[in-house]
């Protein structure tokens, strides 16, 4: 398993809780706060492995809900949710068609939302919701959307960049080669 | 498919996630500040370089500009002074009426500016966090406003930093009073998801004869909020449940979408 682009995934989710906590543009211009980890869960369950999936829904609903009024540990499970099935059928999908990974990333940034104020319902909590709650699900869906194409291209060239490159196996194998002829060479 | 591993993958995060939601309020306070201080660094980073612009065009203002600036200043300031001392005289013959009829003395409520460093990530919540904390004496409840009016209170403290639930936020109700002849009273609760500046006034009498643009301010009841902090004004009021009460809609006094500064009261 490559440790660094689990390493630059989990940093990747950092920097975005964080820029979702202090960046108030979203929120002045389009009347919602746009969540960029559903759409990087979608980048991990097609590009790493189980053990990274796994740390980007604990330790990135732990961050979103630390600097949220959220119960800790209630992003977890939408998180978990929306990675595990894409992982399991990442060999059926295009994960390399943009189109596949915008219309993957609509469906994370449509869930995610939706089960976490889903689990704060039973949980018994009040929410701040009303007809502007559609509003902001669909700019969240659409940010999403938008956004996942342009994570996936961001972290290829940042590990194309920066980390290890796989080692390529030549076409060309000696032991392999037809003989021609019937003389020995 | 579902091999083994992912099972006790899947079964660790779901683990994981249970015993965090089934931790007493307080340990995971506790856990969530802990978490939060990650993220301090970057905050002053942030801080710095949003205070960066402000300096560099501090650094090359005209002279002429701070001239002018301090002659404002100055006229402000003897303009303060003589308001201070006509206050204090107002309120040398309060402590007397008082003493007269033996009411309770109401002690002054200090103030601390806090810088609000963060809002919620989430968009069915409507908080802040300010760096003023445990050890700058903050509080669980204090009122937090701004020189327009009420912003909220404190619902959680860290040693460096609060979280500020707002008004308008589910868990920040507030009773307060129109400035009318009538004073009717009401429950600040919830407003509209999109427009931070309106909140709704419920449970008025339904014989509140309201109009737009009447003042509304803290009532002083719960214990939370003292008398007398602006919050905004009406807009409209409807007949609700048949007729049973009054609803109104509120346009709040501070800006919530851009809060830099806000003052902590202190008992």
């Amino acid at each position: 398993m490559n440790v660094f682009r689990t390493i630059l995934i989990l940093a990747c989710a950092f920097l975005a809780v964080f820029g979702e906590a202090t960046l108030a543009a979203p929120r002045q211009w389009l009347g919602a706060q746009v969540d960029l980890l559903p759409a990087l869960m979608i980048y991990t369950a097609l590009n790493a492995g189980l053990p990274t999936i796994a740390l980007l829904a604990v330790l990135g609903g732990i961050w979103f809900d630390a600097l949220s009024a959220n119960p800790l540990g209630v992003s977890i499970l939408p998180l978990a949710v929306i990675g595990w099935p894409v992982y399991l059928r990442r060999d059926l999908i295009l994960r390399d068609l943009p189109f596949a990974q915008f219309v993957l990333g609509a469906v994370a940034s449509a869930a995610a939302p939706a089960l976490t104020m889903l689990l704060l319902l039973s949980g018994g909590k009040e929410l701040l919701l009303g007809w502007g709650t559609l509003w902001q699900w669909i700019v969240m869906i659409a940010v999403g959307a938008v956004a996942t194409p342009f994570i996936f291209s961001l972290m290829d060239a940042c590990n194309r960049a920066l980390g290890y490159q796989e080692r390529v196996e030549p076409g060309f194998r000696l032991d392999r080669e037809i003989q021609r002829s019937r003389r020995k060479l | 498919m579902f091999k083994q591993k992912n099972y006790l993958a899947l079964g660790a995060v779901v683990l994981v996630a249970i015993i965090l939601l089934s931790l007493p309020s307080r340990a995971t306070a506790r856990l969530k500040l802990a978490v939060g201080s990650w993220f301090l660094p970057l905050f002053g980073l942030a801080g710095a370089a949003q205070q960066l612009p402000a300096d560099l065009a501090d650094s090359i203002l005209p002279r002429r500009e701070l001239l002018k600036q301090i002659d404002y200043l100055r006229r402000e300031n003897q303009q303060l002074r003589s308001q201070s001392v006509q206050s204090v005289a107002i309120a040398r013959e309060n402590d007397q009426l008082r003493a007269l009829f033996n009411w309770q003395r109401q002690s002054p409520w200090r103030l601390k500016l806090a810088n609000v460093v963060m809002r919620d990530p989430a968009n069915w919540w409507r908080t802040v966090q300010i760096d003023l904390g445990s050890r700058d004496g903050v509080q669980t409840n204090l009122p937090v406003i701004t020189d327009a009016g009420l912003v909220g209170r404190v619902s959680s403290v860290s040693t460096t930093h609060s979280q500020v639930v707002l008004v308008g936020d589910p868990n920040c109700r507030v009773s307060a009073l129109v400035e009318d002849a009538a004073r009717d009273m009401g429950v600040l609760i919830a407003g509209g998801t999109l427009d931070t500046s309106l909140v709704e006034l419920t449970y008025l009498a339904s014989s509140a004869n309201l109009k737009s643009g009447q003042t509304v301010i803290t009532s002083g009841l719960g214990g939370v909020f003292p008398k007398g902090i602006p919050i905004g004004q009406i807009v409209d009021s409807r007949s609700v449940e048949y007729g049973l009460y009054t609803d109104a809609r509120v346009k709040l006094n501070a800006n919530l979408g851009s809060l830099e500064q806000v003052w902590v009261l202190f008992p």
